[in-house]
């Protein structure tokens, strides 16, 4: 699965040049305040502050001290302060009365394919609180690709914030000059999170989603804690492609990885091995170019082989593998009553706040929600285990239909069904669409009929030979969002795709954009790459999914997010159980 | 071509040269005498101001404005305090420091623009010297107090007060100082007597330049280069000493042998000097001092100024204006007397040729020999564009695009361009336009720039005309113009508005990128509400209208248009500027219609004003929102009563929102409050806040059975959740005994697998199995295996007939089970039969 054997994929644009553009900015930005200054950095802009500028270039500067914006009231020795903040009135107020300028960091490249906008508020503020603040920023952040690596031949997108950034990215476009660049992407594909909650929600069993699931991926890198380094330290490492060990395995189902590791450590001891029976001139050649890289392969083998150990521990025991099955169960709405008393034990035995609230989601959106005397139930043992403050939760999870109860659904329907006798058909569509947006009924069931995305039960499916993106999630379900994707592409466009837009509340769009000269160009790398901007964030699993259609389609994704999100920072954005 | 060589004078191996450029169209009565006098830079304006006349105060001077060429731009008698100095920002802008540190800035037209104050300090001990400097963050301004103290501001546009540090030792006013950029930072050079000191932000440091000779006793001139690269100073021995201005290196020391006090020096450098040098300015005499022991002298007969350029030194006096240049390279090889240079050759050739003589088939070959005629053909295109007399550039263009028909694959593109830029050139400096820009200072400033400077000065025309013969791309270049044609336009008094909006939009409605609000917003500033409203019509970035709208206070509108932008920031300014304008109840209406921004000013009120955001709700009569709100608001308290409080309102709230299920899980958290405080000031265990299953879960493992069973049975838990309470909780106290009375009480609702494995968790393999047979069948065999029990397990699979459960005991045994064991197994398996 090593990247180096696609053959006839494309080659990626070089995203590094983002970052020295947002280097140079700040550099000139610090330049302006001349002479010896503290800097106070929010605390999430820590970590993609030192993927762009290492405490070295902000010394070269004249950053004396870094501190961490904290609301506080200031202790500095400094004659010169300068704040590098996210716009938040809390943190506005707090500073208050300075010259500002702007650093106009939009994009962070975590990886060769993955560039994010380090922006995890992004998805309560847009979807929960009507916030529309960022969308000019995902704008921007499309401005500024365009305006590196070439224009796009045709966009498409669904969902209303998308549509909200294609119309702030157009203004720009309008706004600044217009300039004719040979384009690096064909495509860019816009998609709201609040499009596919599912996918999300699942648990990821691919390597790089289980890492993020269980030890937190931040801003590209991981702490490995001791359970897994196997010493009473933890040790800090980037996940990226550099990582030779793990480009190979990231993409793959956890239960492959075990496998292919030891297998890995074999061949690593035969490389070692050949040292016997050298004389000192291979020796010396040896030492000199390969036993360096052997030793980096074998730090990072040994600390993967830690971390799917610690891996296997935790999911192969029963529990895991019942919460799968439940899972698995809701996404083909088999056995849905088992399902509830497993939730409801779930609950009961306080296992996880966060997990029991992910099925709880799961089970309401593939189901278009829940019974009432199952909706009052669940939520009441919820909150005898968890808090009432959680009624507040259940109320931002109504209001972005990621937990509702059926009622309102049914009467709509009803409705519907009187109202289309009495107009036309087409007049029923566009009621459909008003009413099913005031509902936010999911119609999971029926998209996934139509969309095939729970294959079959009974086949078995080898997760060793995936034959379709469903191995991201073992077989039993292909993310939603990434079927949508390909289907568009497919068709280049949403035609023969109105019954599955209409499920999805409509606001999809297709537009063709730039010169009618990159139609003639249709055959360069670039038209082979397509780009996917996920607004709300997205998950490794769908990475992982958009890779392996890539590679089954010879194209590459390049996925722009606000942040990387997995069910935990999902739902963890909703809790409202905090003052 | 004896004439180019006229007015050239040697000065070591390089000669100078001194072009007049204008006889100054101005009429001045006593020529610059008494002056005080600024001129820009790149061929820029010349204002003039008459010195004021200290005997009669209230005589008012006139402030003068000149192009180069001396025509009158504007003038107007001087109203205002004391000038110390006049200066010219980058932008064609005029600066008057006064004494009391103000600095006005007019136009180049003469018209107000705005002032500023250079701080508290100055004004208190007036200006007593001022430089006006240019660096890459723009137009800086110094100043030396009466306080003896330097305050700078780097660039005018973003005034930042710098007040440098004493100098040490400082008594009178420095005999002469001077404004530095190093390491991106603005510091002062000051001559103290023999002393050198550079100020920057923190220190005062003295410095001492290399090689200085020591006959001197103080410095009484000095000055930096175009590009602050190079210092030269003349020290009161008549000693010019040049160096680079962070005083590392020396390049020369020369001495003038005057010793009398000049009225101006400066830096005559070009690019690729090879013999740079330093203009002396005394009365009546100009000295060039270049890095060789000769020195050039002119008289001057008149009072002048030097203005340093980039490539040469400009001197104005009151009948003429001259450019003094070191002869560029291409223009010396080329008219160098007896020059064999290919250029030189080539250009004699052309002149054979037009003389229809054989000759010019001699030079050709000459250069074509030595396969030196692309080189010929560039030196003449680079000449060309050194040379001032439209007549020489045609001369030696001609001469290169006759060499150019003898080269194949010769590119074309220098030839072509320079022919561009010459004619733009050309077109600039003639006398009606007067800006004297060379060739090489054209290529530093941009043409971009050049276009702002001819926009200025009000020349559309040309402006555009120059944009479309180089085009320019519209968005900079005619776009543009247009724009700041129709800024001026709307501001004509005498025509109404209908004619000026048709005109505006006539002219501009193909071009594109033009920002109508910018034209609608000059269109309002002068007073003309009603056309700027007609101009913004014409803008189709609703954003971009906002700004004004609110200015003239069509709120409404402005607050859809910023809606429509998208942009966060415009519509918080909007609601902010609402909020202020209008009393409550509208405001609230206002936002209401607009959900954006409704919901932008919670966000607000979120963070800076809960109440505000009470009234809201209210407004709205969204119970269930003020619900949620009163359930926040009592987990922020930290006394019960005011919590219980809180809860009771949001209690109501719900009712009042048809909301049973929260007011009654509300209800019931009062309840468990209250509970739970009795507890606590009872026995003494903390509870309050907790959870009803966290307060279970305490209540139990301290041994507290009634008052569980009680809280069991007044929220009505369900029975499954009490029993794996329960059970957890005994295991952990390891109360075995009291596990085997509670696994009796009844028939457990969760099965009695838990009983197993919570005795196993906690090593308890005895206890576990007492259990084992109580299990249900379907978990039997796990039952079984969880407490290692091989063989049962074995039975209840077999007995059972489950294949799945048969794999699962089968992984489970190992080389030591009984072999009789694993056949029996196997043999169950193979005869389950197959679903």
């Amino acid at each position: 699965m090593a990247h180096t054997e696609w053959k006839d994929a494309p080659g990626l644009p070089d995203f590094s040049l983002l970052k020295r553009l947002a280097r140079d900015q700040l550099i000139f930005l610090l330049e302006q305040l001349p002479g010896k200054k503290d800097l106070f950095i929010d605390a999430d802009l820590m970590s993609p502050l030192d993927r762009i500028a290492n405490v070295t270039i902000l010394k070269q500067h004249e950053v004396d001290k870094l501190y961490k914006v904290e609301l506080k009231p200031i202790v500095s020795s400094s004659d010169q302060l300068c704040f590098l903040i996210r716009p938040r009135i809390q943190t506005v107020k707090w500073i208050s009365d300075v010259t500002t300028d702007e650093w106009n960091f939009y994009i962070l490249p975590l990886d060769d394919d993955i560039l994010s906008l380090e922006l995890p508020e992004f998805f309560r503020d847009n979807f929960l609180e009507g916030d529309q603040r960022w969308v000019t920023t995902a704008g921007s952040a499309l401005r500024l690709l365009q305006s590196v690596y070439g224009s796009f031949s045709k966009v498409y997108g669904i969902g209303r914030c998308a549509k909200m950034v294609y119309e702030s990215w157009r203004e720009l476009m309008e706004d600044g000059e217009q300039r004719t660049r040979q384009p690096e992407f064909a495509k860019v594909f816009l998609v709201d999170r609040d499009v596919d909650f599912v996918t999300p929600l699942c648990s990821q069993v691919v390597y790089e989603g289980l890492v993020d699931d269980l030890f937190r991926i931040k801003c590209g890198s991981v702490e490995f804690g001791p359970d897994v380094t196997s010493s009473d330290k933890s040790i800090k490492v980037m996940l990226n492609s550099q990582d030779k060990v793990f480009s190979e395995i990231r993409n793959e189902h956890f239960s492959n990885v075990f496998g292919f590791l030891s297998q890995k450590a074999k061949n690593l001891q035969t490389a070692y091995d050949k040292r016997r029976g050298m004389d000192i001139q291979q020796m010396k050649a040896f030492v000199a170019d390969e036993l360096k890289g052997l030793k980096q392969e074998h730090r990072l083998l040994s600390l993967h082989i830690g971390a799917s150990e610690s891996m296997m521990k935790k999911k192969t025991k029963q529990d895991f593998q019942e919460l799968l099955k439940t899972e698995h169960s809701l996404l083909e709405g088999f056995e849905i009553r088992e399902c509830i008393t497993y939730i409801e034990e779930h609950i009961n035995r306080q296992v996880s706040m966060i997990d029991s609230l992910r099925l709880l989601c799961l089970l309401s959106i593939t189901e278009n929600g829940l019974l009432s005397k199952d909706y009052r139930s669940l939520k009441a043992q919820y909150l005898q285990s968890y808090g009432i403050e959680h009624l507040l939760t259940f109320a931002n999870l109504r209001q972005l239909g990621l937990l509702e109860e059926q009622q309102a659904g049914e009467t709509l329907t009803v409705m519907e069904s009187k109202v289309g006798k009495l107009v036309n058909d087409k007049t029923v569509g566009k009621l459909t669409d008003a009413f099913s947006s005031l509902a936010k009924k999911s119609n999971f069931r029926a998209l996934s009929k139509r969309l095939a995305l729970v294959p079959k039960s009974g086949e078995e499916y080898d997760l060793r030979v995936p034959r379709d993106m469903a191995y991201v999630f073992s077989g039993a379900y292909i993310p939603l969002s990434c079927k949508l994707i390909e289907q568009v592409l497919e068709r280049d466009g949403w035609t023969g795709m109105e019954e599955v837009t209409r499920m999805l509340n409509g606001q999809e769009f297709a537009v063709t954009g730039g010169s009618s000269s990159s139609e003639a160009r249709s055959k360069t790398d670039a038209q082979r790459i397509v780009l996917v901007m996920f607004l709300g964030g997205c998950t490794f699993s769908e990475i992982s999914a958009l890779r392996f259609l890539g590679k089954e389609r010879g194209c590459r994704f390049i996925v722009v997010t606000t942040a990387i999100t997995n069910s935990s920072r999902l739902l963890e954005a909703l809790l409202d159980n905090s003052a | 071509m004896a004439f180019v060589t006229a007015n050239w004078n040697p000065l070591g191996e390089s000669f100078y040269r001194k072009i007049e450029l204008y006889e100054m169209g101005w009429n001045l009565k006593d020529g610059l005498r008494d002056c005080l006098v600024a001129a820009a830079p790149y061929g820029g304006p010349i204002a003039l101001l008459k010195a004021h006349n200290r005997r009669s105060p209230s005589a008012r001077p006139q402030l003068e404005i000149f192009s180069s060429s001396g025509l009158p731009l504007a003038s107007f008698p001087w109203k205002s305090g004391m000038v110390k100095q006049l200066g010219w920002t980058v932008s064609d802008d005029l600066l008057c420091v006064q004494e009391d540190g103000t600095v006005l800035v007019y136009d180049l037209l003469g018209g107000f623009k705005r002032h500023f104050s250079m701080g508290n300090e100055v004004s208190q001990s007036q200006v007593l010297e001022t430089k006006i400097f240019h660096s890459p963050y723009g137009t800086g301004v110094a100043i030396l107090t009466g306080a003896l103290r330097f305050t700078l501001a780097t660039n005018i546009d973003d005034i930042k007060l710098r007040r440098l540090p004493e100098v040490p030792g400082l008594q009178g006013a420095p005999s002469c100082w001077a404004v530095l950029t190093q390491d991106r930072q603005s510091k002062v050079l000051v001559a103290s007597g023999p002393h050198l000191f550079i100020l920057d932000n923190t220190a005062c440091t003295p410095v001492t330049p290399p090689g200085l000779s020591p006959q001197a006793s103080s410095i009484v001139h000095m000055c930096v280069s175009f590009s602050y690269k190079y210092l030269a100073l003349l020290t009161d021995s008549g000693h010019v000493w040049m160096g680079t201005s962070n005083l590392k290196e020396k390049l020369s020391e020369v001495d003038t042998k005057i010793k009398g006090s000049p009225k101006q020096m400066a830096w005559c450098r070009r690019p690729k000097s090879q013999q740079p040098s330093a203009v002396v300015m005394w009365d009546g005499l100009l000295l060039v001092v270049g890095e060789c022991k000769e020195t050039i002298q002119y008289h001057l007969e008149d009072d002048s100024i030097l203005v340093p350029e980039l490539d040469g030194v400009r001197i104005i006096s009151g009948t003429h204006h001259e450019l003094l240049q070191e002869v560029p390279g291409a223009c010396e090889e080329i008219f160098k007397i007896a020059s064999m240079a290919p250029g030189a050759l080539l250009l004699e050739a052309h002149k054979e040729y037009e003389k229809e003589s054989q000759k010019a088939d001699e030079y050709l070959r000459e250069i074509k020999e030595q396969s030196l005629l692309s080189e010929a053909v560039r030196q003449c295109v680079e000449a060309a564009g050194h040379e001032h007399e439209p007549e020489t550039q045609k001369t030696l263009l001609r001469a290169a695009s006759f060499g150019k028909c003898f080269l194949s694959n010769f590119p074309p593109e220098q030839f072509v361009s320079m022919c561009k830029d010459l004619r733009v050139l050309n077109a600039v400096r003639d006398y009606t336009v007067g800006i004297p820009l060379s060739h090489t200072q054209f290529k530093q400033m941009t043409l971009q720039v050049l276009i702002d400077r001819l926009v200025y000065r009000k020349l559309y025309l040309l402006a555009i005309e120059v944009c479309r013969y180089l085009k320019t791309p519209e968005y900079q270049g005619v776009s543009r113009v247009l724009k700041h044609w129709a800024c001026y336009k709307v501001q004509q008094k005498e025509e109404s508005d209908e004619v000026i909006a048709k005109a505006v939009s006539v002219k501009l409605a193909d071009a594109a990128g033009i920002s109508y609000s910018e034209i609608a917003t000059k269109a309002y500033e002068s007073g003309r509400t009603e056309l700027a409203i007609k101009l913004l019509e014409f803008e189709p970035r609703s954003g971009e209208q906002v700004p004004l709208l609110l200015k003239m206070k069509k709120s409404p509108l402005a607050l859809s248009k910023a809606i429509e932008s998208g942009d966060t920031d415009l519509v918080y300014t909007v609601v902010m500027y609402l909020k202020n304008e209008l009393n409550r109840g509208d405001f609230f209406m206002m936002l209401r219609n607009q959900p954006v921004a409704l919901s932008l000013y919670k966000q607000f009120c979120k963070h800076q004003e809960q109440e505000t955001l009470k009234d809201l709700f209210n407004q709205d009569d969204d119970h269930e929102e003020l619900g949620n709100f009163y359930v926040k608001a009592s987990y922020k308290e930290q006394r019960l009563e005011a919590r219980i409080a809180h809860l009771q309102s949001a209690v109501d709230e719900y009712y009042k929102a048809k909301n049973e299920f929260s007011a009654k899980t509300t209800e019931d958290e009062m309840r468990l409050l209250r509970f739970q405080r009795k507890l606590e000031e009872e026995k003494d265990e903390q509870l309050v806040g907790f959870s009803l299953q966290d307060t279970m879960t305490t209540l139990l493992s301290v041994g507290l059975h009634k008052h569980a069973e009680q809280l069991y049975k007044d929220f009505r838990m369900p029975d499954k959740r009490f029993w794996w309470l329960k059970l957890k909780a005994l295991a952990e106290k390891e109360d075995w005994e009291e596990l085997e009375k509670f696994s009796k009480s009844k028939k457990s609702p969760i099965g009695y697998l838990p009983f197993v494995e919570v005795c196993i968790k906690h090593h308890n393999k005895c206890e576990a199995r007492k259990y084992v047979a109580k299990v249900s069948p379907e978990q039997k065999v796990k039952a079984h295996l969880a407490v290692g029990d091989v063989e049962g397990a074995a039975e209840a699979a077999i007995e059972r007939r489950n294949e799945s459960e048969i794999s699962t005991v089968l992984s489970r045994c190992s080389a030591t089970t009984d072999h009789l064991l694993v056949e029996r197994l196997n043999r169950a398996k193979a005869t389950v039969p197959k679903k």
